[in-house]
């Protein structure tokens, strides 16, 4: 499956070293990181060595080396939400999961991770669940949604 | 559809869309940038849209969804035309209301009407409302009339005509003088004046030559440039495709940082619409100069943003930058001339053009002219985007646009210039935006990121804050950047956890002279501006942490009370 995806995202790119960051991010994108495994195929398709590739990789922001949780939770920690208090938000957020900003829980449930700026200063501080945007988000009501999620997890 | 091979069919077909869109009585505007699609933007629409055919009004009422309007504090929002009228804080339950009142009377709902929280006044009007009266939108006011997905709507708005006009009406010297005369300054930051830039450009050896869009907007708490992809995607082009000419390029790059996603899906379909009618091709407008844009997904760094690096990141490698000279213009991409402007400078082109040099020129100050795109944030009543003349003062941008301080609060300062630029006390808010007053102010205007820090902002946190964001952000290449921004970080660690001695101020500053003066690149030269920049303003602050062992403003923890740390 993951061989043929990559195969897949292979054949619609490019062969030159311009076009090794478009295709890492398409398969960041297909898996939510990109999987060392990989990268031989990625370097022999654009005729560079692996350490080439994984320089480029290891570079941006974009790419993780290690599969997110189930559930992906980020806190934007751009200037303006900074001075409005997201620290505390994110440090209510570490705690209750018991993970560093980065990191996902043992079980793969939730990864917690920090954004660099948004755009959305307005609202901020905000975090986002899967995508979607929390305003004004306090630690208390991420918590009890972080605790909703739980409970949705067991039921199911 | 019609492909335009002559500037006549642009003009045909303007005339035709004008004609086309008088059909409506009236025009719910919704404004849905980033920040309005996560206040709720996507579901008021949905509403609307619901309401107005379970009514069968879809034939008099018009729902437009634009970019950004910039009044980010109040979104979702939405603005009734003709009249003007203009509703914030929207819920989807208010859309019955609206739809029902803008098919039937159109007068206000008064229970929707923004009422302006210092005065308590009630603003009826998008011009009756203090956050946008002072802001001179000329750049921006399209992002209320226009939906950024359609092309119909721009060229309606008189949209590439100032391509046709530099195309047909003017020679690539005519349109060099014009840039040149505009006074037109970058505005990713350095300020450099455009015109000359690109006359660079053009007198640069090699017949292929590339322009490139820097679309890396990377300072936080800042989104002008998003702002401008969002809302009107056709400007930034038709100003690329202009300079191209201008320079004798035939390829462009609009380097679109992947963590934007809708503004690089905005320009894409901006990029094929514009292939697709001819005003992109091989014979753009049905003339002999031919372009081509593509757009080029950067993989998230800061670094990104400064012009060497961008060309690396183009070609396929890290983005480490060089040491210049060779400017781009002069050795770029593939050792080729590179005419490299951001976001604002390319969307200001059309502009200039259209309605000429000395227009442009009437605006701002006698070395910063037009207007810039400010993205006020942080501790200030009114967040959001303002786009003012140059000149304006800052007081004029904080208190009567921005609404002033937060409830029962005090504004210190505000911090300009991104995460390189330096900090203004409140005793400087009679100061001018202009690129030298900033500079000599001991700051710098940058691509417009202003954060607006009150009583309770620490300012040994915040300058730990963006010492943390550039070490992150170093790319490693010179030590000086590398080494001294996490050792500077660590510095500032041990004065907010109060374990800090008076030497350790001490060092601070010696590195950070050190740093600014031996880095290579603009990052780490300019990542000590706000360790320098607060020495010089709040040097009481750092003391207090150090001697004192107290947080003034009550941010960092580890201290005693916070009443105590105020007295």
């Amino acid at each position: 499956m993951e061989d043929n995806d990559i195969r897949n995202i292979l054949r619609e790119s490019g062969t030159k070293a311009r076009d090794i960051v478009p295709i890492l991010l398409r398969v960041q994108e297909r898996f939510g990181f990109v999987p060392p495994s990989v990268l031989p195929a990625v370097a022999r398709h654009v005729h560079r060595s692996e350490s080439e590739v994984f320089g480029l990789l290891s570079f941006y922001r974009a790419f993780g080396l290690a599969p997110k949780g189930r559930h992906r939770i980020a806190v934007c920690h751009g200037t303006a939400c900074h001075v409005r208090g997201c620290v505390a938000l994110l440090e209510g957020l570490s705690k209750e999961l018991g993970i560093e900003p980065g990191g996902t829980t043992s079980n793969g449930v939730f990864s917690l991770e920090t954004v660099d700026c948004l755009g959305c200063c307005a609202i901020g501080p905000f975090g986002l669940i899967d995508g979607v945007f929390y305003p004004h988000w306090t630690p208390e009501a991420a918590i009890a949604r972080i605790d909703q999620l739980r409970a949705e997890g067991t039921n199911r | 559809m019609i492909r335009l091979a002559h500037p006549g069919h642009l003009e045909d077909w303007r005339v035709r869309l004008r004609d086309e869109s008088r059909a409506f009585r009236r025009t719910i505007v919704v404004t849905a940038g980033v920040c309005g699609r996560a206040a709720g933007a996507e579901r008021l629409i949905e509403a609307l849209q619901t309401e107005s055919k379970r009514r069968g009004l879809e034939h008099l009422i018009g729902i437009r969804v634009t970019g950004c309007h910039g009044f980010c504090e109040i979104e979702p929002s939405v603005v009734i035309e003709p009249e003007g009228f203009f509703y914030g804080r929207l819920r989807p339950e208010d859309a019955a209301e609206i739809v029902e009142r803008t098919a039937g009377s159109g007068r206000a709902i008064s229970r929707l009407v923004y009422r302006d929280p210092v005065s308590g006044r009630a603003c009826p009007r998008t011009q009756d409302i203090p956050f946008y009266r002072k802001q001179n939108k000329i750049l921006t006011d399209a992002h209320f009339h226009l939906n950024p997905d359609s092309l119909e709507d721009y060229v309606a708005r008189g949209g590439y005509g100032s391509l046709s006009k530099a195309l047909f009406e003017m020679t690539s010297e005519s349109i060099l003088a014009e840039i040149k005369m505009s006074g037109l300054r970058g505005r990713g930051g350095a300020g450099f004046p455009t015109g000359l830039k690109w006359e660079f450009g053009r007198r640069a050896e090699g017949r292929t030559k590339y322009v490139v869009c820097n679309a890396d907007e990377g300072d936080p708490g800042a989104f002008m440039d998003r702002s401008l992809l969002h809302g009107n995607p056709h400007a930034v082009l038709e100003g690329m495709i202009i300079g191209a000419y201008a320079i004798g390029a035939a390829e462009g790059f609009a380097f679109v940082c992947s963590e934007f996603p809708l503004a690089s899906a905005r320009l894409g379909r901006a990029i094929e619409q514009a292939r697709e009618r001819g005003l992109l091709g091989l014979s753009v407008l049905g003339s002999e100069f031919g372009f081509d844009v593509r757009v080029i997904p950067g993989g998230g760094a800061y670094v990104n943003g400064e012009e060497t690096s961008l060309i690396a990141a183009i070609e396929g490698r890290k983005a480490f930058p060089r040491q210049r000279p060779p400017y781009p213009s002069v050795s770029g991409i593939g050792g080729h001339s590179t005419t490299i402007n951001n976001v604002e400078t390319w969307a200001n082109v059309p502009l200039i053009i259209e309605k000429g040099a000395d227009w442009y020129a009437g605006f701002g100050t006698s070395k910063s002219k037009g207007t810039k795109i400010f993205s006020l944030v942080g501790r200030v009543r009114n967040s959001g985007l303002v786009e003012v003349p140059m000149g304006v003062t800052l007081r004029e941008i904080v208190e009567d646009i921005g609404g002033g301080a937060l409830q029962g609060r005090t504004i210190k300062a505000v911090q300009t210039g991104g995460p390189a630029g330096g900090f203004l006390p409140a005793s400087m808010f009679h100061l001018p935006v202009d690129y030298e007053t900033f500079v000599q102010a001991g700051s710098m205007i940058g691509s417009g990121g202003m954060i607006v820090l009150d009583d309770q902002t620490c300012v040994v946190d915040f300058v730990r804050y963006y010492l943390g964001f550039l070490r992150k952000e170093s790319c490693g290449k010179c030590a000086p950047c590398r080494i001294g921004t996490r050792r500077m970080h660590e510095l500032l660690g041990r004065m907010v956890e109060g374990t800090a001695e008076a030497k350790d101020l001490e060092e601070l500053e010696s590195l950070a002279r050190t740093v600014k003066s031996a880095s290579l690149c603009g990052l780490g030269q300019g990542a000590p501006n706000p360790v320098l920049s607060t020495l010089t303003h709040f040097r009481t602050e750092y003391e207090a942490h150090i001697r004192d062992k107290k947080c003034p403003a009550g941010v960092c923890r580890g201290f005693g009370p916070v009443a105590e740390a105020r007295s």
